[in-house]
């Protein structure tokens, strides 16, 4: 069997990161396993800007920042598989991965690092009645049709979820000659960036439907049209508020889940809230030696900030190969989410390993304003900085000092959206 | 001039045209759609019933029960997958009791083998999930779970391999017999004569029929709504899980499908449509408030598509299966609902008998009764796979990763017997994009495959025929 | 005095601006949390600007138009004015660039006479 000290599973923004920052920390055998014909992960249908603004100040499509790293990686003599898919992997750290020319094989790695990315939630899971035609797409798939095989899904679209695929995807129609006639967002706001609402659905005068959903398909053949309704504050449809427009596509933007099944059958722990593995401040999951970085590990609004934990994966995984930072017993501190936190990444903080500083990255559950990001340990508010805005579509983060942590091993840390005067 | 015509090829059709195959004639099957299995055979609870349910001495008593019992050697033969997983019919109330009573009592008239009562603390011994309240349940062993598309194409593969002719795209609109005993059969592609007609048209079994006979039969097509879960709840319950029945059928079911999922469904709504398989929020809503009156914590987070099927109910409650009087040579296999899955090989062999009788017509020494099913990668050994692929190369790469299915299966759906022209042909055959994301990873990668492989262009692919085209022309 | 609404697209961050202007001018920005915001809002009033980004098809023979579409991503250059921005997509639509392609090459010279030019954001090595 052939044996490398760490495997990489996927060549995305994450895993291109991790294995450049892991050659960085002074690893020879690294090989990243990629299941598409080239690296570069979903980056190579995202041609739109606003890539890489925090790594590169300036702003790339995602092509271009895919291509910045993937020129890391040949540059460094890294070795990928293309084609490649794992189909397993165990928890002695056995890779098995196949693809047309090697069949399948396994190969035995010091440090295995995750970074599948996420997939999309399908229309079954929203449960919307109707017919099942030709003409749903999840956005992500009408994206790949219209940016790489060059084939439009439809010419009149209703998009459902305001997600950044979804309100990318929007424009990106329009720019084809097709008419998208609304986005239907369930929740009172939208889950996309603002600069994403700005760009794509005011400058072409697409309506933003807040409270709405799909209540009906039409066609049984193509989508022929879509029945869109308000919802009440229980997210049921309001009778009488219904409106049709007649269209041929259904687009579908309502969320993407880490895509964890190769974790969950290795039996790594898994975060209900976020689908993706619970890990400690080096990324390392409930099995040492596996680490996960970037959309599989929590559902990123920012691919630098992908970029940027993937690469201190990619260094705790180099460490971990050579035999280094090993976890400490009784050092931890258990990261909690307090009131208007929806997860944190990481859920533990190894208060030895950790390097000087850490970042705490976390949700919000809803749109606040001019609220407080407190940080509580053992019940010490030992942070605490206003926000004018924060949305559940945007990561917000904490940075945490090692000296400070180190006063509380064992502790219980907890981050919290408050006003004033909690 | 064929010899027999069959309309329909859905499994009844299917299943008849496969028995024919084992005689020498000139036997053709019309189908409006696409492909196999598009109407009622595609969109239903995928079970082997066991035939306690049907009225004593009815139709479908006698063939759901012989149907049953030739289901193992016709999966064996046919190479699809079959388990006798059990049912059981829950009882929640003492006061209902003699309900189970009275179905085993049918069940044992109908020659239904294995069943008895079994009680509370031996029912929850069986099925951890099964609701608090139940406190008896009738337990058939002979119970099973087939894959209805799988048993479908089987069929008629097998059918073609054997010289049946299948024309797709061909909707009958009119029948008539002339002053010879000859059908003339009008469709969208032209006129067909036939000797014999098998009519297998389903939920447009009665129309057919009442264009040769004065005798009229009517249809109610009676939609049925069901969600199906991720492969992560399959294992929820491990028996087939009946409410006791009511004259609407026989419930809201909970069961684990021959491959792995859960399925929940379905309802019962007479409607009028017979194009209607559309889901409806209240069917939908009905679907999921059903599946927790038995089983207790069913996930339905876990949803991963919802679907409507309709059954062909007839009027008097039963199959109609023969010829009626005055149309000589017109079989009909109509009112094909529940358990009309299980029944359709007894049909088959049924009608087919019946037609030797009548053309007297003699078996072939050249029969194939056997086929070989595209090979399911994801069970095999990797040993297994490893030599596949260096025969191979295609069973190499992943196409659909939910389901874990390889290039090599989707090129063998394409370029068998009666292949597959769209993505639900190719789903239907290899379970690509059946999984949990629905179709959103290999959907354009399918796609590619079918224009590759078949000349297609990209335009002019569908999902599942007609209309249902994926993609126009960028500008 | 006339006060506009602006969203800022600067940064993640979306700050809620407002400006105020006079005869055309701008008269003052608020609600911005640095530098790109006031720059952002003051150029957006006047005259908005966009990036556009699309695809246009690649050939690897030119005698050959009928193959299946080979798209390679591209963008402007610079921003051009949001007017534009349907000018840009015709020339866009009707480009046809010939392989191999490399990461920056100039696809377009000012495109739709906006002095910006079209480039690749990716390379197509061609087959």
């Amino acid at each position: 069997m052939n044996s490398y000290d760490i495997v990489i599973v996927g060549g995305g923004p994450a895993g291109l990161a991790a294995a450049s920052a892991a050659r960085d920390a002074g690893c020879e055998r690294i090989l990243i396993l990629e299941r598409d014909r080239e690296l570069g992960g979903i980056l190579n249908q995202c041609i739109h800007n606003g890539f890489g603004l925090h790594t590169f100040k300036e702003e790339l499509t995602g092509p271009e920042y895919a291509a910045r790293f993937i020129d890391k990686v040949l540059e460094k003599h890294i070795e990928y598989k293309l084609n490649t898919m794992v189909m397993d992997i165990a928890p002695d750290k056995t890779v098995t991965a196949m693809n047309r020319t090697d069949g399948m094989f396994s190969i035995k790695a010091k440090a295995v690092i995750l970074a599948m990315g996420c997939r999309e939630r399908p229309r079954g899971a929203l449960n919307i009645p109707g017919f099942r035609p030709a003409g749903i797409y999840s956005a992500g798939t009408a994206q790949r049709l219209v940016n790489i095989d060059g084939y439009m899904p439809g010419k009149r679209i209703v998009i459902l979820g305001s997600g950044d695929i979804g309100l990318i995807m929007a424009r990106r129609m329009t720019l084809e000659g097709a008419k998208v006639l609304c986005v239907a967002e369930l929740m009172p706001y939208s889950g996309g960036l603002k600069r994403n609402i700005v760009q794509c659905l005011n400058d072409y005068d697409i309506p933003l439907l807040l409270s709405h959903t799909v209540v009906d398909i039409q066609g049984k053949e193509r989508v022929e049209g879509v029945t869109i309704a308000k919802v009440d504050s229980s997210s049921k449809p309001i009778p009488g508020t219904e409106i049709h427009y007649d269209c041929d596509t259904l687009m579908l933007s309502t969320g993407l889940i880490p895509e964890n099944e190769l974790s969950r059958s290795a039996g790594i722990d898994i975060n209900p809230v976020t689908s993706g593995p619970f890990v400690s401040e080096n990324f390392e999951t409930s099995i040492p030696g596996v680490f996960a970085c970037g959309n599989v590990l929590h559902v990123h609004d920012l691919v630098d900030y992908v970029s940027e934990e993937a690469g201190r994966a990619g260094q705790s995984a180099a460490a971990y190969a050579a035999g280094h930072a090993k976890h400490t017993e009784n050092a931890d501190i258990r990261v909690k989410t307090g009131p208007g936190v929806r997860y944190t990444v990481p859920t533990t903080i190894d208060t030895v390993r950790m390097a000087d500083k850490t970042i705490v990255r976390f949700r919000v559950t809803q749109v606040y304003k001019d609220q407080y990001i407190n940080v509580y340990i053992n019940g010490t508010r030992i942070q605490h900085k206003k926000k004018r805005i924060m949305a559940p579509g945007e990561m917000e983060q904490v940075i945490l000092n090692k000296t400070q942590l180190a006063e509380y091993p064992n502790a219980e840390l907890t981050i919290a959206i408050e006003p004033e005067q909690a | 001039m064929k010899d027999i015509v069959i309309i329909g090829a859905g499994v009844t059709g299917c299943a008849v045209a496969r028995e024919l195959s084992r005689y020498g004639a000139d036997i053709c099957v019309l189908e409006r759609s696409e492909d196999v299995c598009c109407g009622t055979s595609k969109a239903n609870s995928g079970i082997v019933h066991a035939g306690f349910d049907a009225a004593i001495g009815s139709n479908k008593a006698r063939f759901n029960v012989e149907g049953s019992a030739m289901m193992p050697d016709l999966a064996r033969d046919l190479d699809i997958p079959f388990k006798r997983n059990g049912a059981l019919v829950i009882c929640t109330d003492e006061t209902f009791r003699s309900g189970l009573d009275e179905l085993l009592e049918r069940g044992k008239r109908n020659g239904v083998n294995n069943i008895r009562i079994v009680e509370r603390e031996e029912l929850r011994r069986m099925e951890s999930h099964i609701s608090e309240k139940a406190v008896a349940a009738l337990y058939a062993p002979d119970s099973g779970i087939i894959c209805p598309f799988k048993l479908t194409i089987a069929l008629a593969e097998n059918a073609n391999v054997n010289g049946v002719e299948f024309k797709f795209d061909t909707e009958v609109r009119d029948i008539r017999r002339d002053s010879d005993g000859i059908y003339h059969i009008q469709t969208n592609a032209g006129e067909l004569t036939a000797r014999c007609v098998v009519n297998a048209a389903g939920i447009y079994a009665a129309d057919l029929h009442n264009k040769v006979s004065a005798h009229k039969l009517h249809i109610t097509p009676r939609r049925g709504e069901y969600c199906l879960l991720d492969k992560a709840a399959g294992k929820h319950v491990s028996c087939t899980i009946f409410p006791q029945p009511t004259k609407m059928g026989k419930g809201i079911l909970v069961t684990p499908t021959i491959h792995g999922n859960l399925m929940v469904g379905p309802t019962a709504e007479d409607i009028d449509d017979p194009e209607s398989t559309a889901t409806t929020r209240a069917g939908l809503d009905k679907v999921l408030s059903g599946a927790a009156q038995n089983v207790s914590g069913v996930p339905l987070r876990q949803v991963i598509t919802s679907f409507a099927g309709l059954r062909a109910h007839e009027d008097g409650h039963d199959f109609i299966i023969g010829e009626p009087e005055d149309a000589p040579n017109f079989i009909d296999c109509a009112g094909i609902e529940s358990p009309g899955l299980t029944s359709a090989p007894a049909i088959g062999r049924h009608v087919a008998q019946m037609l030797r009788d009548k053309l007297g017509l003699s078996e072939k020494t050249n029969w194939i009764g056997t086929r070989k099913d595209v090979v399911c990668t994801s069970e095999l050994s990797p040993e297994a796979h490893n030599a596949l692929i260096q025969k191979n190369p295609a069973y190499g790469t992943i196409i659909c990763r939910c389901e874990s299915v390889t290039e090599g299966e989707i090129l063998d759906a394409i370029h068998r017997p009666l292949g597959a022209r769209s993505l639900d042909g190719v789903k239907r055959r290899t379970r690509a994009g059946m999984g949990r994301c629905q179709a959103g990873f290999c959907m354009h990668r399918v796609m590619a495959i079918l224009h590759r492989e078949l000349g297609i262009p990209m335009e002019e692919l569908t999902k599942s025929g007609g209309k249902s085209t994926l993609v126009t022309e960028q500008e | 005095m006339e006060t506009k609404e602006l969203t800022c697209i600067g940064c993640p961050m979306g700050c809620q601006i407002t400006v105020t202007m006079e005869n055309g001018a701008v008269v003052s920005v608020a609600g911005n949390s640095c530098k790109i915001g006031d720059t952002y809002a003051r150029k957006e009033v006047i005259c908005p600007m966009r990036i556009v980004t699309s695809t246009v098809r690649v050939v690897n023979d030119p005698s050959d138009l009928k193959k299946d579409p080979v798209k390679v991503p591209v963008k402007t250059s610079a921003d051009i004015p949001k007017s534009a921005i349907f000018d840009v997509m015709d020339v866009i639509h009707k480009t046809c660039a010939k392989a191999p392609v490399k990461i920056g090459d100039i696809i377009v010279e000012n495109v739709a006479n906006t002095g910006v030019n079209i480039i690749a954001t990716k390379d197509y090595p061609g087959k």
